[in-house]
């Protein structure tokens, strides 16, 4: 058993940081080494996205970057025997663990790579409401029938276990599916430690270490309330590392000489980052119990977190689904002074006559105000007659299609046809977009396996 | 003396679905006992009228010296399918901060003395 293992964040969403994972790996070394590196690729509305994507082409489906990211690191994890477990696999691990085979090879490179299955149940919905799993929505308690027809994805979130399996076959890149953030970094800390799953309070240590690497800079400095202006060097931000010891305990910290900061306050704050209530923090893996979490500041971008305990997970699996709820369409124009704020106004209600003319249906129309009062409402204390530049973004939802067409016929004519000092309208007619609605639900663990595939190549 | 919470608090702010989690977290245990006492649902609910269009439930950590507030139906039907610019909830952070609240100067004061990082706060006081 490892004394030790540190855990490098790679990624925090689809879309972060591009150089992330490659400094990561890079900047690793004697003096701070990486045994593991997790990535998060996966958001709600992302499997829906894939889903249509491999409904096109079956080898897509997966974060195409992850590949580019794997191309680029390869040679150096092989070297420093760094792992890497992510759940950039999509809704097609196996397309994604063959262009990362194809990458190898054209590098000489042998590697062996694990995938998880089975956590798309897409095509087996109909046959669990059959057999007695009603799948309703956990938030409204809302029958599935009502959307049953118009579902893009749905995805069960596996926890650390099949990883744990993929990392005992010698994997040293595992791929998953739709498993929690913070299964990927639970799992090599029950792989080294030999942990058992019913240690309730080292799978809830382990998942709250994986709640603070899951959004990557966001403990290290980035969106940072307490002090941003003392952060140092924004520009060469250090993700994350994880050092877990086989007692539970782990330091966050992060290289030397990058940028961010790693204090008690930065933790705290990733540590209320999404969360409801803080005594039941819910994954496939135990319940983590976020009042018992204790942090000490060692200094230096070091914390010690502590005192971790957790609860038996629930007999359910959580179930992520989509589906289409008609379109949405959005556009902006800018006015400037004088009188920005009153011309933006009347340009909404001119918007909104010319819709009403044209007898359009929408389900929400909203007008917003950005520079003065979009995120603050009315907590924002700005008088409208200081407003000297106003962007004003007017946004459409609903079922018609047609309507939020003409939406987007409207905007530019407000140039012309509306109060003066008005600019910002480029990129052509805000086209219709389809809107993914989710649907969460639970699943009884017993009604689903998750398949583990390692293979060398 | 009455001071906004963005002076002895910082916060972290996403949604849970149309929920939004607004996170603050007291810069110091003294001050974690001020918010605790005074920071309640009802006056959060009231400081987010016209945002929070539902109810709002208060956690506390004090481990952390936080208090985790969630504003029920605020993000517009929430994340994929709200219009709203802030369609994820992420500046109610800031926003959170700009409430005020009564410290007792020898609170201030006790602590200031200890923190640096509060320099700002008597600095402001003392003018």
């Amino acid at each position: 058993m490892k004394e030790r293992i540190r855990i490098a964040s790679g990624q925090g969403f689809w879309g972060d940081l591009p150089s992330a994972p490659i400094d990561q790996v890079r900047l690793a070394n004697d003096k701070s080494p990486i045994d593991y590196m997790m990535m998060d690729y996966l958001a709600e509305v992302t499997m829906s996205i894939m889903q249509k994507q491999k409904l096109r082409d079956p080898k897509a489906g997966y974060a195409k970057d992850l590949v580019e990211v794997i191309d680029t690191i390869l040679p150096d994890i092989v070297n420093k025997n760094i792992k890497v477990i992510t759940n950039g696999g999509g809704v097609n691990p196996e397309a994604c663990r063959d262009a990362i085979f194809a990458a190898a090879r054209k590098k000489g490179i042998k590697i062996k790579v694990g995938i998880v299955l089975e956590d798309n149940i897409l095509d087996s919905i109909d046959s669990l409401l059959a057999s007695g799993h009603p799948l309703k929505n956990m938030e409204t308690g809302e029958s599935l029938k009502n959307v049953r027809s118009r579902v893009l994805s749905a995805n069960v979130y596996f926890g650390a276990a099949p990883i744990v399996e993929a990392l005992r076959q010698g994997a040293q890149i595992v791929i998953t599916g739709r498993t929690t953030d913070t299964g990927l970094t639970l799992a090599p800390m029950i792989h080294e430690f030999g942990w058992s799953p019913n240690d309730w309070d080292k799978m809830a240590a382990g998942t709250v270490a994986g709640h603070i690497l899951e959004c990557g800079a966001q403990s290290s400095g980035g969106n940072f309330s307490a002090d941003w202006k003392k952060v140092k060097d924004f520009t060469n931000i250090g993700f994350p590392i994880a050092e877990a010891f086989p007692n539970g305990e782990f330091i966050i910290t992060k290289h030397p000489k990058t940028g961010g900061i790693v204090s008690r306050a930065s933790v705290a704050e990733q540590l209320l980052y999404e969360i409801g209530d803080p005594r039941e923090y819910i994954t496939p893996d135990c319940v983590a119990d976020f009042t018992s979490i204790q942090l000490e500041d060692l200094g230096r971008d070091r914390v010690k977190v502590f005192g971790i305990k957790g609860r038996p997970a629930t007999e359910f699996f959580k179930v992520s689904m989509s589906y289409n709820d008609g379109y949405s369409a959005q556009g902006t124009l800018t006015y400037t002074w004088p009188d920005a704020m009153e011309k933006a106004k009347l340009s909404d209600k001119i918007l909104r006559g010319r819709l009403k003319k044209a007898e359009c249906t929408f389900e929400e129309m909203r007008t917003e105000f950005l520079g003065f009062n979009s995120c603050h409402g009315s907590l924002t204390p700005t008088k409208e007659s200081d407003v000297e530049e106003v962007v004003v973004k007017f946004a459409v939802r609903g079922q018609d299609k047609n309507s939020i067409i003409e939406f987007g016929k409207n905007i530019a004519p407000l140039i012309l046809t509306g109060p003066p000092s008005v600019t910002g309208f480029a990129g052509g007619r805000p086209k219709p977009s389809d809107v993914v609605a989710y649907w969460p639900a639970l699943l009884k663990k017993t009604a689903v396996t998750p398949r583990v595939i390692v293979e060398e190549a | 003396m009455k001071v906004q919470l963005l002076e002895i608090c910082h916060a972290r702010s996403g949604d849970k679905g149309d929920a939004a989690n607004v996170g603050l977290i007291a810069r110091d245990e003294r001050f974690y006992t001020l918010i605790k006492k005074e920071i309640t649902a009802a006056k959060v609910k009231k400081h987010f009228k016209g945002i929070c269009l539902g109810k709002v439930e208060r956690y506390e950590l004090p481990n952390l010296w936080a208090l985790n507030f969630l504003l029920h139906n605020t993000l517009g039907g929430g994340g994929t399918v709200s219009l709203k610019q802030d369609a994820q909830g992420k500046t109610l952070a800031a926003a959170i901060l700009r409430m005020e609240v009564n410290v007792p100067p020898a609170v201030l004061r006790k602590t200031t003395q200890k923190q640096k990082s509060l320099k700002r706060v008597v600095k402001k006081k003392s003018k």
